[in-house]
């Protein structure tokens, strides 16, 4: 594999193995191990990943601009035509994601000047709250594609307490939430139970359980429990309004509750993983289900509970569409989160820290796509590129560092390519 | 996987080991299944209804008249055929003798006719048997292409989540080069180079970059949705007539062969598409176990190390019948477009890249295997619509929900236990 990353630059053989923990080492060596740190850190690679990313896009948007085309067909007679019109292109569409996502200098109150930064604030929540379910799993080596039917699953849980039941305020939340998050871990637990008890591989029995719970949703709206009354369209009643998460900011803003559910979600995480008894075993299971299981840890209980507690934050997603950001439970509830769910804990490495700012970049991406599709035309599907590309990139370190001709660490091109791959890997080893 | 359906039905030798506990799973889902079924179709029902089904279609040689049955006794006679087979299960389980293939299709079958009797029951329409199986073998098209696909490379030990990508991208450059070319057939000649391209992708970054491959597979179908979708929303809509509007492909009725009563106009009357996939299934089937390039393949699949050392290149295997793979889900790709003569859509391949993958597993990675699996998927699929124009008592989500929950079944054991390649999703690094 080391002639994977053809590093011109690589310090000389003398440095090479000053790793940078050694402290008494020269002065000279601490600093060119600090420099080797930051250039082979993961932070860097990440934010090249997302550059690089943004430019294979930015050939796109380009590539599909009618004024690039016109300017391209006389190329060689006025080269500065092509790169000017590429420049509007490319800036306009990326200019407009960014007044999308962040701040939109050009509105005329200070309120609708913040408003994008709170919109990706709202769509970043369901993506974060599954976000963390799935970065457990497959941190305890448990590949789960299931978030998708999980948050549908947490919908309609949480749909039907909103809109059926007549409770007090807090109340009438709490059990919507509550309800929502066990939704999404019976359906999750289906697949937990089946790989403890028969051995079935989760990622087909979540990809199934995704397709009936689609299905499911759709069925539920047919009948006259959960549709609205005098519609014919698949669509439940609005929720009560004490059901709903309230809003952090004013009527002005999408801008709820689940917010701080996500932030409060993201910090429990980090507790389970890193400081109780069950994360050490989720984590053990993930590295060597053979030495967990040597160690006395009843693997096929890790597995049952990893996929509940994932379900569990999957169905808090579900909750914060429908009592939140939607307030209907409808077929398309679930939109395309839990897919995007799975790369934003791919792009957070499955940390609780790094899925919620991977969830807040995605969010960014969403909103600001919609921006950048209605003011300059180009389809927010690029947004599915750039997501796509980041966590490609993100999952292969040796291909950036190639790229940017950046030194390997530790001289080993390979080393970390197999951190984000060791659990899953090591599991189907198993 | 042959051998095992052709087992000779000896006793275990008496060898100094003892035998594994006799499981009785198998048995107790085949008998619960019929039984619940006998209820549900056969005693339940009110007694005096007439069912009636059709055989022939209108340009049939040989006509065959329009019949009826009794409802009730034909379901009930059915049910107790598939009631018996469940006994002769628990008869071989006793004796742990292996069941043929045969069973499962016969006990499959009756079921199936039981719950078509039951309904359309009562009905003035006919069920038309003919165009019921001839819509089911063209659904199961890009299915079979599909579990072929992931089947080629999960034999050499490269898992394919990235079916769906590659089904997508062969239908978008089928639809664009027949378009272009106005022929059809010059598109089926391009949607393999689709499906292969995906799949370089794949390999590129599974096997140099070490990446999980189900962390690929799955961020390629995102990518390969949205670049897709993206040019779709751009090159295409705007230039929609001289780059997607495809030609469809011709049926090509094989003289005589297509004028046989009932499986005539099923199998011979069909297009090239399909004509293919009979030539593409019988010639994996043969070649996966009979022949020194399938021998080299599972070998590679199963263990890796042990190929390696008698000098099978293990990488370069892979690779190329991964590519092989992708060429042959792009093909599949063009059933979306071209056979259909459709225009390509966003998303156009809704989810039958993972149901192929499920059919593959179904069919126990084998390519009979997988096509008796796709054609599963493929009735279940149309049998949806042909009872949604006649009208029955079960709603169409559920119909279109029970091949997931087939399969889920089928992943958990209760068909029997699947085994993957051993190395499956294994880099292979010296």
């Amino acid at each position: 594999m080391s002639e994977a990353t053809p590093a011109p630059d690589k310090p000389t053989g003398s440095t090479a193995p000053a790793a940078p923990s050694r402290r008494d080492d020269g002065l000279e060596a601490r600093a060119q191990g600090a420099l080797r740190e930051m250039l082979t850190s993961s932070w860097l690679v990440t934010v090249l990943a997302i550059v690089l990313a943004l430019v294979i896009s930015a050939v796109l948007i380009a590539a599909a601009d009618p004024e690039v085309q016109d300017a391209a067909g006389y190329f060689f007679a006025r080269p500065g035509d092509f790169f000017s019109a590429v420049g509007s292109a490319v800036g306009g569409a990326y200019l407009a994601l960014f007044q999308g996502a962040v701040f939109d200098p050009g509105a005329n109150t200070v309120a609708r000047q913040i408003r994008p930064i709170t919109e990706t604030m709202t769509w970043s929540v369901p993506l974060i709250l599954a976000g963390l379910g799935l970065g457990i799993g497959f941190r305890a080596g448990m590949f789960n594609i299931g978030a998708q039917g999980q948050i549908i699953l947490g919908a309609i849980f949480a749909g039907y307490i909103g809109f059926a039941w007549d409770l007090p305020p807090v109340l009438h939340l709490l059990l919507g939430v509550i309800g929502a998050a066990v939704g999404g871990a019976i359906w999750a637990g289906i697949a937990g139970v089946l790989k403890a008890r028969t051995g079935a591989n989760e990622v087909i029995v979540t990809i199934m359980l995704n397709n009936i719970a689609v299905y499911l949703v759709a069925y539920l709206l047919t009948l006259t429990s959960f549709k609205r009354e005098g519609s014919n369209n698949p669509i439940s009643p609005v929720i009560g309004e004490n059901a709903a998460y309230p809003l952090l900011l004013g009527s002005q803003f999408r801008l709820h509750l689940g917010f701080v559910v996500a932030i409060l979600a993201a910090v429990f995480v980090w507790w389970l993983m890193n400081r109780s008894t069950l994360g050490f075993a989720f984590r053990a299971v993930g590295s060597n289900p053979s030495a967990a299981r040597t160690a006395g840890m009843n693997v096929n209980r890790v597995y049952i509970l990893v996929m509940v507690i994932a379900g569990a934050f999957a169905g808090l997603a579900g909750s914060a569409q429908v009592l939140g950001t939607e307030k209907v439970l409808t077929a398309g509830v679930a939109a395309s989160f839990g897919f995007d769910a799975i790369t934003v804990a791919l792009l957070g490495r499955s940390k609780p820290l790094g899925t919620f700012f991977a969830g807040l970049l995605f969010g960014a991406l969403r909103a600001g796509g919609f921006a950048m599709q209605s003011r300059t035309g180009t389809p927010i599907d690029i947004v599915l590129v750039v997501q796509s590309l980041v966590v490609l990139f993100i999952a292969a370190p040796p291909l950036v560092r190639a790229v940017f001709r950046l030194p390997s660490p530790g001289g080993r091109g390979n080393a970390p390519a197999a951190e984000l791959s060791a659990p899953v890997v090591k599991e189907a080893a198993a | 996987m042959s051998a095992v359906a052709t087992a000779p039905a000896a006793p275990a030798p008496a060898t100094g080991k003892p035998l594994p506990p006799i499981s009785y799973k198998a048995p107790i889902a085949y008998t619960a299944v019929a039984a619940v079924a006998l209820l549900l179709f056969g005693i339940l029902p009110a007694s005096g209804k007439q069912t009636a089904f059709t055989v022939s279609t209108s340009t049939d040689f040989f006509q065959i008249e329009r019949f009826t049955v009794p409802s009730k006794l034909t379901a009930i006679v059915l049910c107790l055929v598939a009631l018996g087979l469940s006994a002769w299960t628990w008869q071989a389980a006793r004796t742990r003798r292996k069941v043929g293939i045969w069973l499962p299709a016969v006990y499959a079958v009756a079921l199936i006719l039981a719950l078509l009797t039951w309904a359309v029951a009562g009905k003035n329409q006919a069920l038309p048997l003919t165009s019921l199986l001839q819509g089911s073998l063209f659904l199961a098209v890009p299915l079979v292409f599909g579990a072929l696909a992931g089947l080629l490379s999960e034999r050499s030990g490269i898992i394919n989540i990235a079916i769906e990508g590659q089904l997508l991208a062969g239908a978008f450059l089928a639809a664009v080069v027949a378009t272009i070319t106005q022929s059809a057939y010059l598109g089926l000649l391009a949607a393999p180079i689709a499906g292969a391209l995906v799949s370089l992708l794949l390999v590129a970054f599974a096997i140099k970059y070490i990446v999980d491959q189900i962390i690929v597979g799955v961020v390629l179908n995102v990518l390969v949705v949205g670049i897709t979708s993206y040019l779709f929303s751009t090159v295409l809509s705007d230039n929609a007539a001289t780059l997607n509007s495809p030609p469809r492909l011709p049926t090509l009725p094989i003289p005589v062969l297509s004028e046989i009563p009932v499986i005539g106009p099923v199998l011979f009357r069909q297009t090239a598409l399909v004509y293919l996939m009979y030539v593409v299934v019988i010639v994996l089937q043969i070649m996966v176990f009979r022949s020194r390039w399938g021998l080299r393949l599972r070998a590679v699949g199963e263990h890796p190390k042990a190929a390696d050392t008698v000098g099978i290149k293990v990488n370069r295997t892979r690779v190329w019948n991964t590519l092989l793979g992708g060429a042959v889900a792009g093909l599949g790709g063009a059933f979306f477009t071209v056979a259909n003569g459709l225009a390509f859509g966003k998303e156009m391949t809704g989810g039958k890249g993972y149901i192929a993958l499920a059919a593959m597993i179904l069919g126990r990675w084998s390519p009979k295997g997988a096509l008796a699996a796709a054609l599963l998927f493929g009735f279940a699929d149309n049998l949806q619509v042909v009872l949604g124009i006649i009208g029955t008592p079960i709603p169409s989500q559920i119909m279109l929900m029970t091949p997931y929950v087939v399969t889920i079944f089928a992943v958990a054991g209760l068909v029997g236990r699947v085994r993957a390649p051993a190395a499956e999703g294994i880099a292979y690094v010296k």
